[in-house]
């Protein structure tokens, strides 16, 4: 299944902890994500998976009151140092929402927008890399005669898709999904499961999740969390059929949560 | 043995009965008045409603004329208005809802703010007259009085409020998950408020500009003694100038029948105008929901 | 399929863009755009101090001249230069009590007839209609007064209310006087006319905050709608609907064109609400740009600073109380 390719660690956490308003929130993590792999994370609602997610790409800093201690590691250097520059690490790490949020614009301008802020790019070459990136997301052949209009009127699993093309048109080299499907049918959220097995050649994607099934469906590493620790961590298929501890065991079988 | 029961019943029904009587002749009451004085005010404005109305000058009793030089003092001291009042609304309504939603500075100036929206007029009037009339007449050695310049900036002192609170209250309404979007794009956050929360919130945004336009268009108080008044055409920012509230209001004061006409009429624009903008504001943003 | 990975691949292909310089600058403007929308507040924090400062400072003249004599003496005469604000207040404070008086119980019936009575195809409507007249120039509310009340007042109105009331012992004193049609009476009227759709719509608004659950329950139990407003919806709402009260009454202390019209612009103390009478707005608007002597323009704006100081007080216990109900929906 996965690629003889030795794997390179692509985010080490490190005794990572989260303090919400001074309460603890997330317990002394340590966790290696692995490049160009999918790794999802699991666990029952208030776990703090969507937290850890959130600590990666540094998006909770626009809200007073939340801290982050310790260290995350993006390809060695602690992404959490003050003089880590936040716009250069979320033009590194991209990040997709739970629920799709179209910018008020054209789908066009949607995706150019922030490649605009990024590159100066000519209008040439700007086409074409729209073009790509919603190639890349599956989208193009359904949007590639109304780019001038108005990316609210897309359903919902074209948005989403739209929102993943916005966010791989800045080539990040990390991409975070936050329960990506959690607000889409059960047929978009089968062409966004296909998408991600899609995109792990070219990002390392780390995919949040209350869906198990998903998460043995399209991710290479599985990591449960619970109660703000991160309890096991490890290959999906061993994760899912032979789990080291009983609170993985109870949540697998679906005796809580 | 039910009777006193049934007496209870009746008592409360009877009780039930005139309160309800009460609320309809009340609404009857109330909209007797406002539906006597839109008629009124359509009647005697329409009688005296011509294109003369649009190009001639106010006229000395006895003369026929129109509102000419008031219409354009108006709209040049309500452009004024807006172009100084906008941005610094529209910038503190971002401050509030950006940058101090939750902090206590925050409340403080929204709580002023709010005292602000309904302070009386006429005392902003008395504010310019102190605080700018006066200092520039001394500094013009008194070559530069009651202006147009002082008129819009009071009427700009009215718009403030209004844009500065509708701006706030559009902008929390916008999605907490529309800016993280954008920040996790890596764009700065001048650039994601500008450019896609605000532009999110914009009819919300347009429709507190039209309010605050509708407001200052019926001021007359604070213009009596901060942009005075003219007589002809006058496009001198730094000469009084005339408005419709005041011309209506000196017209309607005076002994004349044909000046009284010409106030009528003056007072229908001026009324349909705001009616105007106010329907318009609620069909954007009536729009910007079915959208 | 290959298809959308190949795009990837020329997408991953292209130039790396330079993060470091854009990163500083990007920071430098937020920044910069954080300093200027903060500047714009403190600007309207600022305009409140400056408001009331720069009205004292224009008003010292006549306090220095007078003292605290201004607040208690009647006579107002430009030509002997003898300001005493006494009459402007209390025409200013009956005007005002006249028309909370009149337009309370109205707004409040409207109000529940626009919530619990009328049928619901109908509620927009009126509802709407009355938005929109708040917002109608008060300017030609004065008018209508001067033009069609006034008149009627003198004609129809106040006569009877000389004969009825003026007869009575005590109050009688209070409807008695020639039938002028302006006056204290008049004036208060139209201001009622004209802050009732104000009320309305606060009362309105409020009243539709009270949680359907709470006034269900109620009807439940067999509550009729009387008794639904008047024990569930007022007792919950009771703040906010003192808190637009004081709204309307913040606007009827200030309100001048609507005023200045009828009220006669006399600076005699009557008792009579029939006779002519000047409020605090009324006496600004009328004479300050013909005022010629700086101790004249000095009392005029001394009237403003106090009108300034005491609907800000009323306005600022407006907002609290509203801010009472909106807490408690928070919770």
């Amino acid at each position: 299944m996965n690629t003889v390719a030795p794997m390179r660690t692509k985010i080490q956490v490190r005794d990572l902890e989260f303090f919400y308003n001074g309460n603890r929130a997330l317990k002394s993590i340590n966790m290696d994500i692995p490049e160009k792999q999918v790794t999802a994370i699991i666990g029952p609602s208030g776990c703090g998976k969507s937290t850890l997610l959130r600590v990666f790409n540094r998006i909770y800093a626009m809200y007073p009151k939340l801290e982050a201690r310790g260290e995350v590691l993006l390809n060695g250097e602690n992404i959490l140092a003050p003089n880590y520059s936040m716009n250069r690490l979320r033009s590194h790490v991209g990040m997709v929402f739970q629920k799709p949020v179209p910018f008020p614009m054209s789908i066009y301008d949607n995706i150019a927008y922030a490649v605009r802020h990024h590159e100066r790019l000519g209008k040439r070459d700007m086409e074409a890399r729209v073009e790509q990136a919603l190639r890349g997301a599956a989208l193009w052949e359904e949007v590639k005669d109304k780019l001038k209009q108005s990316a609210q009127g897309l359903s919902g699993g074209q948005q989403q898709r739209l929102c993943i093309a916005r966010t791989i048109a800045l080539k990040p080299e990390v991409l975070l999904l936050d329960e990506p499907t959690s607000a889409l049918d059960p047929i978009s959220t089968g062409r966004i499961e296909q998408l991600i097995t899609e995109l792990k050649e070219h990002f390392t994607v780390v995919i949040v999740t209350h869906n198990m099934q998903q998460a043995a469906r399209c991710s290479d590493f599985t990591a449960f969390m619970f109660m703000g620790e991160l309890i096991e961590h490890g290959d999906t298929d061993t994760l899912f059929t032979k789990p080291g501890k009983t609170q993985t065991e109870d949540y697998i079988t679906g005796r809580f949560g | 043995m039910s009777s006193p029961n049934e007496n209870l019943y009746r008592m409360r029904a009877f009780k039930n009965g005139i309160a309800m009587v009460f609320a309809c002749a009340a609404t009857g009451f109330g909209l007797l008045w406002l539906v006597w004085i839109l008629i009124t005010t359509v009647v005697n404005g329409a009688a005296a409603l011509g294109p003369a109305l649009f190009t001639e000058m106010t006229p000395p009793p006895g003369t026929p004329g129109g509102l000419a030089n008031a219409f354009y003092g108006s709209l040049l001291m309500s452009a004024l208005a807006l172009l100084v009042g906008t941005p610094i609304g529209l910038m503190a309504g971002v401050w509030l809802a950006e940058f101090a939603r939750h902090t206590r500075l925050g409340m403080v100036v929204r709580f002023i703010n709010d005292i602000l929206l309904s302070a009386p007029s006429i005392v902003l009037g008395l504010f310019i007259y102190t605080a700018f009339i006066l200092p520039v007449s001394a500094l013009t050695n008194h070559q530069v009085g009651f202006s147009a310049l002082a008129g819009g900036l009071t009427l700009a002192l009215l718009v403030i409020p209004v844009v500065v609170r509708t701006t706030d209250e559009m902008l929390q309404l916008q999605p907490g998950t529309l800016r993280e979007a954008a920040l996790a794009l890596g764009v700065p956050q001048w650039k994601m408020t500008l450019q896609i929360v605000l532009r999110a919130a914009r009819a919300g945004v347009v429709t507190g500009i039209l309010l605050a336009l509708a407001r200052i268009t019926g001021e007359t108080a604070p213009l009596l003694f901060t942009a005075f008044g003219n007589q002809f055409w006058s496009s001198d920012l730094l000469k009084p100038i005339a408005s419709v509230p005041v011309v209506v209001f000196q017209y309607a004061m005076s002994p004349f029948e044909d000046w009284h006409a010409l106030a009528w009429a003056g007072a229908l624009v001026l009324t349909l105008f705001v009616l105007t903008l106010s329907l318009l504001s609620r069909l954007i943003l009536l729009r910007d929901r079915s959208y | 399929m290959t298809d959308n990975s190949q795009a990837l691949t020329t997408v991953m292909a292209t130039a790396p863009h330079a993060g470091e310089a854009r990163s500083a600058r990007d920071h430098r403007h937020d920044l910069w755009f954080r300093r200027t929308v903060c500047g714009a507040a403190m600007v309207v924090l600022g305009l409140l101090a400056c408001i009331a400062g720069s009205t004292l400072w224009g008003g010292a003249e006549a306090f220095r001249t007078f003292g605290l004599d201004f607040f208690t003496r009647t006579d107002w005469d430009a030509v002997a230069g003898r300001f005493g604000a006494v009459v402007p207040i209390y025409g200013t404070l009956v005007t005002s009590f006249l028309a909370l008086l009149i337009a309370v119980p109205v707004s409040f019936g409207i109000a529940i007839f626009l919530t619990e009575v009328a049928p619901p195809w109908l509620r927009m409507p009126i509802g709407s209609a009355i938005e929109l007249l708040a917002g109608i120039p008060s300017i030609i509310y004065g008018m209508w007064g001067l033009f069609v009340f006034a008149p009627f007042m003198g004609e129809y109105l106040a006569p009877w209310i000389n004969d009825n009331l003026g007869a009575i012992p005590g109050i009688g004193a209070l409807f008695q006087g020639p039938p002028l049609g302006i006056g204290t009476l008049t004036a208060g009227i139209v201001l009622a006319i004209m802050i009732m759709p104000f009320i309305t719509s606060v009362m309105n608004e409020v009243f539709r905050t009270v949680p359907s659950q709470l006034k269900e329950s109620a009807y439940a139990l067999g509550g009729t709608t009387w008794e639904v407003v008047w024990d569930i919806v007022l007792p919950y709402t009771r703040s906010a609907v003192v808190g637009g009260v004081f709204l309307g009454l913040g606007r009827a202390l200030g309100e001048t064109m609507a005023v200045t019209f009828v009220l006669g612009n006399a600076h005699q103390l009557s008792a009579s609400l029939l006779m002519p009478s000047s409020s605090i707005a009324s006496v600004i608007a009328n004479e300050f740009s013909e005022a010629y002597t700086d101790l004249h323009r000095s009392s005029l704006i001394a009237l403003g600073f106090l009108l300034f100081v005491v609907t800000f007080i009323v306005l600022a216990c407006a907002r609290l109380m509203l801010m009472r109900l909106s807490r408690k929906e928070g919770l």
